[in-house]
């Protein structure tokens, strides 16, 4: 049994898995705390986007794989809410705190969806983001996390494929698919390698959580995978990267690339990027319009509780 | 029937699932419970799987080359659209959409069962063998909503009782008999609409008994929507839905 700090630090470092009851430093509980729960709202927040999309998909099998796909992504933010229950809180509070704009979700999905080949470029750069930070969380220490990260995991490189999918069916297609996917790729590219956060020296977070085994990989390192992975495929179906200094560098064995512009995000982060109010305007509404339907459900099942018991 | 009115009877299924699974697709994100994100998507995702098998069947039997799909959702005008009125009315709160697929769940459900059985056109009943399964899923679930919403709140209860009496008028025409109805049923295809209508009354009847609701009277019932003649705000449906095939009507995706 774990009761101190020592021996939940040596039971880490074995790699063994810390489990809802186990006792855990409280430095340890609030940051996946923070961390699942601001993954939930990403997932839910990241269904508007897209879903924006579903209504004008130019085909019936687009359509269908994206109602797949963002479906799962709802999905995903069951299994997270639930994973972030295990620790103590309660969803509806971590609904509230994201409502208030108190708790933070990721802030791609502050970006505006403007064509249909933004729905490409999400699902190739902004799931391929996502699966290189999550994959390694199927090995996070704490159980409940990384048991749902196996799962989503899975769902995320399929998402990863259809985007792909929709960029090799545009560039294959007449000259303004062309540009509309590599409107795309300009637009989203800066933004996916945000995803992975600030740069390692301003990174306030990332040494405890190594040390936790929550957390592996540095931002830097992550990016840069990113980086190596994704080059390659833009040049074998004809898409430019928009970045002047991106090249390939021998002595390293990896892609040198451009300054990311840190005030843009930033300022994103902050709540200054072109969608922030919006997205969370209709969240609120959302909630709001729907509680009539959340009370008449605890309602009834409370009267059916009365009429068994 | 010939095979023009075959092709009609087809569309008629496809058109339906479309414009429903249409519908259900402006919901996503903004549903009351991440639950029911879920659910909604779902069923319009089952929705579209069934307008690809039915649509993909209508079109094989156009008269000179074989329609796809695509072409008969994307690069068909108003007036050729042949589903129900009742699928393609705006999802209002999430009452009215409850209602709508309620009434339109159990009507889908027996005609399914009767296609699903029958031998004129096996490949329709291989597609309504399959439907089955889903639709049983989507009674299933507006059911329960529909009785949630009756017996839970006073507030809950006075606004689907609402959504009941609005949509009602929309429900006789399931029910009218036009020419491929008759001579669909004549090949074995399409059901005996009284017949649907019999165990149609009895499943709704029994779920707005549980749900408290009230089942209005059947007045004036509006219809059109078989004979193309649709709402005005179908237009705005297919504008959005038809917008990117439309703009780029040579572009594969």
């Amino acid at each position: 049994m774990i009761q101190t700090v020592e021996q939940f630090d040596a039971y880490v470092a074995a790699e063994k898995k810390i489990e809802p009851k186990d006792w855990m430093p409280d430095g340890y509980r609030k940051t996946l705390i923070r961390q699942i729960s601001q993954h939930a709202h990403s997932e839910v927040v990241g269904m508007l986007p897209e879903g924006n999309w579903i209504t004008r998909a130019p085909s019936l099998q687009r359509k269908a794989i994206l109602l797949a796909k963002v479906q799962d992504e709802a999905g995903h933010g069951l299994y997270l809410y639930s994973a972030a229950e295990t620790l103590g809180v309660e969803r509806s509070d971590l609904v509230d705190d994201l409502l208030s704009g108190k708790a933070k979700y990721s802030s791609i999905f502050n970006y505006p969806v403007l064509t249909w080949a933004d729905i490409g470029a999400i699902g190739w750069l902004v799931d391929g983001a996502a699966i290189l930070n999550q994959v390694p969380l199927c090995r996070c220490s704490y159980g409940p996390y990384s048991r749902s990260m196996i799962r989503v995991c899975k769902e995320e490189s399929f998402h990863q494929r259809q985007g792909y999918s929709i960029m090799v069916e545009l560039m294959k297609g007449n000259e303004a698919q062309r540009e509309m996917a590599q409107d795309a790729l300009n637009r989203w590219w800066w933004p996916s390698l945000m995803m992975f956060g600030p740069s390692d020296k301003d990174s306030e977070h990332s040494s405890q959580n190594m040390k936790w085994k929550i957390k592996r990989f540095t931002n830097d390192e992550l990016r840069q995978r990113m980086v190596d992975m994704t080059v390659p495929q833009a040049e074998c179906i004809g898409l430019k990267m928009p970045d002047k200094e991106l090249k390939w560098n021998d002595e390293t064995g990896h892609h040198d690339f451009g300054e990311i512009d840190w005030d843009e995000f930033y300022n994103v982060l902050a709540g200054n990027g072109p969608c922030n109010e919006e997205r969370l305007a209709v969240r609120n509404k959302a909630h709001d319009d729907g509680a009539w339907v959340r009370e008449a459900a605890v309602a009834y099942a409370d009267k059916k509780k009365k009429t068994k018991g | 029937m010939n095979k023009s009115q075959h092709k009609q009877a087809l569309l008629r299924l496809g058109d339906d699932a479309l414009i429903l699974g249409q519908r259900l697709g402006e919901w996503c994100g903004h549903a009351p419970a991440l639950e029911e994100d879920i659910a909604l998507t779902n069923i319009a995702l089952d929705l579209i799987g069934q307008t690809q098998s039915y649509l993909s069947l209508a079109g094989s039997l156009h008269e000179d080359d074989t329609q796809t799909d695509d072409q008969l959702a994307f690069h068909r005008i108003e007036r050729d659209f042949q589903n129900l009125l009742l699928v393609e009315q705006p999802n209002g709160d999430f009452g009215d959409t409850i209602v709508r697929q309620f009434l339109f769940d159990y009507y889908a459900l027996f005609r399914a069962e009767h296609i699903a059985s029958q031998v004129f056109d096996i490949d329709a009943a291989a597609i309504a063998a399959k439907a089955i399964k889903e639709i049983r899923y989507h009674a299933d679930h507006s059911s329960k909503w529909v009785i949630r919403l009756g017996d839970g709140t006073d507030e809950s209860h006075s606004r689907v009782q609402k959504s009941l009496n609005k949509l009602w008028k929309f429900t006789g025409e399931m029910f009218t008999v036009d020419e491929i109805d008759i001579v669909g049923a004549a090949s074995g295809l399409l059901p005996d609409l009284d017949s649907i209508k019999t165990k149609w009354d009895s499943a709704i009847n029994a779920v707005l008994k549980d749900a408290t609701l009230k089942r209005p009277e059947d007045g004036w019932m509006q219809k059109g929507g078989r004979s193309g003649i649709h709402t005005e705000s179908f237009g705005f449906l297919l504008a959005e839905m038809q917008s990117l095939p439309r703009a780029y009507p040579d572009a594969t995706w």
